[in-house]
This record gives C-alpha cells, structure tokens and sequence, in this order.
C-alpha cells in the first residue's frame, strides 16, 4: 500500500488492548493521524482490516470527533482560539485578518499548501486573549497590525523555502 | 542554597516560560552551584506570567512576575546570589496584588505552583500518598465513604451530585470487577483548572482515584484526558510510570491485598463526552452519544460494569479531605455548599487565572477583592458562570453567595468554575450567540430538540444581530429555550438554552435594542454600527490605505470622511487608527 507516495506503514495496534475489549478504535485512529496528519480512507480500511470494525463505523467516529481530519493540511497549521476570553478580546477580529491576508475560512487550506487554519475552543492562556499558534508557538495579545507583521514574516519564510526546494 | 522556581504550566509557557528556564540556565552554568533550578506547575496568576520564585530555604520566598529572558540576570546577580530582593518586580505582598493570596483557601491547588509536579519526591515530601497509606491501614471502605460524605463534597464537574453518596451505589452495585474513571476531558470554553492541576499537581489526582477505588472496591482507573492538553497528558503519563516504581499502583497496597492501575485514555474533541454515559461510549471506542439512564454508570457503566466517574478536581481534593477528615473540609462553606471552589477567571477583571475561594463567598468579592476589579475601571456589566450550560447574572445580583442552590436560582449554574467577567463593552446578544454557536455545534444530533432547536435559535440570534430581528423572535427564542430543555436526553440540551434565557431574562433591552432601535448599545456588533471620524484625524491617511472598499477620503493633513454607502463596516479603521479619531456608533 501507498500513501502520499510514502510506503503506507502500518501503526502500533497494540496501544489500548483493555483486556481484550474492542476499545483499541479511537487510540488507532489517533496513531493513525499522528503518522500521516490526517485520517486517509486507506487507514481507515487497513484499521477495519484489523479490528473487523465495518469501514463505515469507522467513518462515523473519524467524523464525530473534532480531533480527526479526513484531508492533509498544510506546511503550517494556524490554530485561532475561540474560547469565550478570546471572543470578548477580539477572536473575530484575529479571523478576520487571517482571512483577509490569506484568503482562507476555517478548515480550509491555501491553493499553495503552505497554511491551514483551525479553530480551536480553548487553548487555555485566557490571560494573554486573543490568541493563536502557529505550529504550536503562541502568539498572545494579538491586534490585526501584530498579526499581519507575523503572518507576512511566516509567509515570506514560506516562499523562500520553496524557492530552495526548487534550486 | 536557594531555589529558583520557573512557572512551566501552559500559561507560563505561552508567555515565554521556557524562554526564561533557558536564560536561567544559561546563567547557572556561568555561576556553577549558586542555586538549584527547578520547573513548577501554575500557581493561578496567569496574568502575571512569567512567574520565577526565588526560596531561600522554605517557601514562600519572593515571587517576581512578568519575568522575561533579560531580567534574568538582575534577579542572579541581586537576589540569588547578593541576598538583595528586587522590590519593584515583587508581585507577593506588594500592594497593587494585595488580596490576591489572602482571600484564598488552597486545598485543591495546595501543592500547584509549588512543587515540581516531574518529581514525586517532592509530592510525597508535602504529605502526598499519606492519605491513601491512612484510608488502607487504619480505615473501613465504608469510614472512608462517611469521611466523604460528612466532607459534604459535591461533583466539582458541574452536576453537583455528592461524592460519597455516589462511591456508595457504586460500592454497593453487584458484581466484582468495577471501574473508576476520571473525568479530564474539560470541555467549557473558558474553565482550566482541570488542566492546571494535572499539569501541576498530578500526583494528587492519582492518590484521589487510588482512595475511590479502595471505598468502591474497583482495581482499575482510567482517566480520560482531552488530547488538547498535551503538556496534562505528558504529565499524567510521567506521574503513573513513577507511581508503578514506587509501588503505589500496580502492586498490593500497605500490607493489603488491594491493589490499583490506573490507564490513560486519550478523547478525541468532543464537549458531549463530559455527559457520563457519552464518555464511556467514547472509551469503549464508539461516538461519543449519551444513553438513557437508568441503569446509572454506577450499575452498568464502563463494559457494562458498575463504574464510578468524579472530575478532576473532586478527586484532588479526595487526599486533603481523607487526612484532614470530612468535618475540616466541611467547616468552609455554607450549609448547601461544603469546602472551596477553583475559579478560572477571565474576560474583563483584573487578574485573570485561577483562584481557589471557600463557598459562600460573594460573587462581587472575588471579582474585586480577590481578582482586583475590572480592567480599566469600566462599568462591571455582568459575569457569565457555568460555561455553555451556564448564564450571565447581572452585576446587581452579584452580591449572592456563591453555592450550589443560590446560583441556580438565577438562572446559571456552578458549573465546572469558569467565570467570565464583563464590562459595559460586551454586548450580550453576542455573548449569548457564542455559546448557542458552541453547543450547537457540539450537538451529538441524537435528539431532534438538541440538533434542530439550537439550529434554529442559532438563527434567530443571527438575525438579531444583524438588525433583521423582530420582537415575536424574542417569544420564539423562550418557546424553543424551553422546548429543547425538556426534550434532550442529556445535560448539553438540557442546559443548552441557558445563556440565552438568562441574557433574555436581565437584559432584554438589548435585545429590543437591536431590534427596534437597529442599535447594538455596546458597540459590538458590527453590522449595527455606523462608523465616523471626528476632529482628532490628523490627516495622516492610514485609515483610508488601510480601508478595503476605499470609503475613506481625505487630503493629506486635512479630515477624513467616511462615505457611509461604501462602508462595509469590517472597522479596519477604527483598528489602525492611532489618535482615536474614529468613532463607533
């Protein structure tokens, strides 16, 4: 099997045995994300391969749950908080700048694969509202100047990495 | 020698925590031998981050906030190593956070922000695991039952239920193999003191399970920890695998032939599984959707076992209690509501973290002697509690106590303690928008109440703000409010309405604001402002590069003016504006 022209390998199966009970799913499925950054109908086929869970459950749990993803994301992945301290400090406006800078909505990519961006209840620094990461680097106290100044230093450290992979 | 202490639990980190450690680091290895250097948890004044603890001896020692990499070196060279304390960075005693401390009692933060939550040496050198090591040599399982419940402690989770009388049905369900669980998986936008204690205290909330499972009779804990917090479920781990080597889990216990393990179960996003029944679906592996109930967790819970579930900070208190005896816990309080309270405070007050208070304190009294007052001195508007399920009690009430039964008269609930504070800035229509935008989303779907009911009051608020509400809304909003309560399976539909009923309830006005008058009186939602520019305008012409419709015109040095049919209102302007010459209206 082949996944994003890597070799699909399969992942530890033995993380959540419980006492020979089936509740080994969500742990695989987690596994399963942590390798590849998202949930591809081939993992969830080479899962119900082992576990003998129909695909179709599978798909109903990888789909309830917010953690999981069914599509790649990007090189760097955006995560706004929109826990309530943040929405009283200004989440809308962080969104809105991100939008308007990149051009993208929640859940989405850009055409070039270089951003995603989520949205994420709580990141638990209320105290430094509103907030977002960045491949898990906080960036706190954010206004929509902050903001463009590191998004455009991110987007143009974007570009130049993919000017070196092209050379 | 002295000890530096550096604040490593998520809030220190996010202000640059480990930035600090490095710089400390950097200096020890300068001046090898001057001091021991040691990482804690949160010690509840996030807004103080960076926190670095300088103890010469015992603590307390001085306590610099605000700390960052350059101001490490002043606080090697005058304190730690000269003896000379830096007054102005002190944030302990110091006046402006007088209050802060004092006006708390600490039993479930007792050790955060204290010890160094990677050692359980240092958890064991403050009393830890000598409650379980009492309860198992000198205690029934049905004494330490009584302990729990003469401590009156009730579910910290936001159920409210009593403890002990919980461990008992569970304790006395048929069957031999039962199951403890720890619910971790803190869901409500705005409560983080679950996270904080794992992160700094874990120990305790192992010692709690190990204590529950001895009363109940069960040999297995799982805790079942949101995946969100990575740094909690580092620590978890970590704090078991030292468990297991000191012999406190996987071996019998003190003699006995009780013995206890605990796993950890990793949630995967979903705000339903703090509903007990929705919780043990998602651990067995399936969606998370709750069940109707009877038969209760306590008979046929995880696996179909009898299964007893406490929140995180009901078990960390288990430990104090069990030594300390129900009656020393039940002495803070009021007669409905035993012992203290963990808030998280956020939003508009001063000091924003964690506090710890003794129930029966008032509202007004932790928001302003507790926690300062409110940012900027602004008008105190109202506060929310109780997250999602909760609602907002107008600052005319905030003089009641807090406890269980009086919170619930006002239309909000204890919850799991996250309590938001809001000023004349925060428009309530919006607020109440929020939370039905999370819990609908959040919705399993299982009733029809649930999933289409805050759909469509999601709708209407929608309307609202956007100044295409009519007042027959308002009606619709109250019917389908109590609609969706009595026709949900679960705690989440349940309580869904709440925001909403309550914001009806104490702030209708603005609700007929933005209905009538097309006005949001706090000037938040946007499509119902007006923008302009007054006298102050410099001229300086950034506001009209900045705007995305070209609106804005103007001379260079000159006024400029807004075209109001051009204007989308985004208040990019009103952002980049730096002479507060653009005005929301």
């Amino acid at each position: 099997m082949e996944e994003n022209g890597k070799e699909f390998k399969p992942f530890n199966i033995d993380l959540w045995t419980f006492d020979g009970h089936k509740g080994a799913l969500i742990p695989l499925l987690q596994s399963a994300q942590n390798t590849y950054g998202y949930v591809s109908e081939k993992a969830i086929d080479y899962i119900s391969h082992i576990t003998g869970i129909p695909p179709a459950d599978i798909y109903g749990v990888v789909t309830f749950y917010a953690q999981f993803r069914t599509k790649p994301l990007g090189k760097n992945i955006i995560k706004v908080c929109n826990g309530t301290a943040c929405h009283v400090n200004g989440a809308k406006e962080v969104y809105n700048t991100i939008q308007d800078e990149l051009n993208i909505n929640y859940d989405e990519t850009t055409d070039d694969g270089n951003f995603s961006l989520l949205s994420v209840a709580c990141l638990g620094c209320c105290s430094l509202a509103p907030v977002m990461t960045i491949n898990g680097e906080t960036f706190g106290r954010l206004n929509s100047q902050k903001l463009r100044k590191i998004l455009r230093e991110y987007k143009k450290l974007a570009r130049e990495t993919a000017r070196e992979g092209n050379q | 020698m002295k000890t530096v202490l550096v604040g490593l639990g998520t809030c220190g980190i996010s202000a640059g925590g480990e930035k600090v450690f490095q710089a400390f680091y950097d200096e020890l290895k300068e001046h090898p031998g001057t001091f021991i250097l040691k990482e804690t948890g949160c010690i509840g004044m996030c807004y103080r981050e960076v926190l670095v603890e300088v103890i010469n001896g015992g603590p307390p020692g001085h306590l610099y906030g605000d700390v960052t990499p350059d101001k490490v070196g002043r606080i090697v060279d005058e304190d730690v190593i000269n003896g000379k304390t830096i007054d102005e960075w002190l944030v302990r005693g110091e006046d402006r956070e007088k209050g802060f401390f004092e006006n708390q009692i600490r039993i479930v933060l007792r050790n955060c922000g204290i010890i160094d939550p990677g050692s359980i040496e240092e958890y064991i050198e403050r009393g830890g695991y000598e409650a379980v090591e009492k309860a198992i040599r000198n205690m029934s399982q049905e004494q330490v039952i009584d302990e729990v419940i003469t401590s009156g402690l009730r579910g910290r989770g936001g159920g409210g239920f009593p403890t002990g009388t919980k461990w008992k049905f569970t304790r006395n369900a048929p069957g031999t193999k039962k199951y403890i669980i720890c619910n971790a998986d803190e869901g409500d936008p705005g409560a983080f003191m679950d996270r904080s204690v794992l992160e700094s205290d874990p120990h305790s909330v192992l010692e709690g399970m190990m204590i529950a499972g001895y009363a109940i009779g069960s040999d297995e804990g799982v805790i079942y920890v949101r995946a969100e917090y990575p740094k909690a479920v580092a620590r978890l781990r970590q704090a078991i695998s030292q468990a297991r080597k000191k012999g406190y889990l996987g071996q019998p216990l003190f003699g006995s032939n009780f013995s206890f393990d605990i796993k950890i179960k990793e949630g995967a996003g979903a705000f339903v599984c703090g509903e007990e029944t929705a919780l043990i679906a998602s651990v067995e592996g399936r969606r998370g959707m709750p069940r109707f109930r009877p038969p209760f967790p306590a008979i046929s819970g995880l696996w179909g076992k009898p299964t007893n579930i406490n929140n995180v900070e009901t078990f960390a208190n288990i430990p104090w209690i069990i030594k300390n005896g129900g009656a020393a816990f039940a002495k803070y309080g009021t007669s409905d509501s035993k012992g203290t309270k963990v808030f998280a405070m956020a939003g508009k007050v001063k000091r924003t973290g964690l506090v710890e208070v003794p129930m029966g304190i008032t509202i007004n009294s932790i928001i302003f002697d507790v926690c300062g007052g409110i940012v900027g001195d602004k008008k105190f508007k109202a506060v929310q509690m109780g997250g999602p399920s909760g609602g907002c009690i107008p600052a005319s009430m905030c003089d009641i106590p807090i406890d269980y039964q009086q919170i619930n008269k006002t239309g909000a609930i204890m919850g799991s303690g996250g309590l938001i504070v809001m000023d004349e800035t925060t428009c309530m229509v919006d607020v109440a928008k929020f939370f039905l935008t999370f819990t609908q989303a959040e919705s399993c779907g299982k009733c029809t109440f649930c999933r289409i009911g805050t759909k469509r009051m999601l709708e209407i608020l929608d309307r609202i703000t956007i100044g295409k509400g009519t007042i027959d809304d308002l009606k619709n909003l109250e019917e389908l409010s109590e609609q969706i309560k009595s026709a949900s399976l679960c705690g989440l539909g349940q309580t869904a309405p709440n925001p909403v009923i309550t914001t009806l309830k104490y702030f209708r006005d603005e609700y007929v604001a933005h209905i009538e008058e097309k006005k949001c009186p706090a000037h938040v939602c946007s499509s119902l402002l007006t923008y302009t520019i007054n006298e102050n305008c410099t001229g300086c012409t950034v506001c009209a590069k900045s705007c995305p419709t070209e609106a804005i015109t103007g001379e260079r040095k000159q006024l400029h003016v807004i075209d109001q049919g051009k204007c989308i209102k985004c208040g990019k302007c009103y952002t980049v504006c730096r002479f507060d010459a653009v005005l929301k209206i």
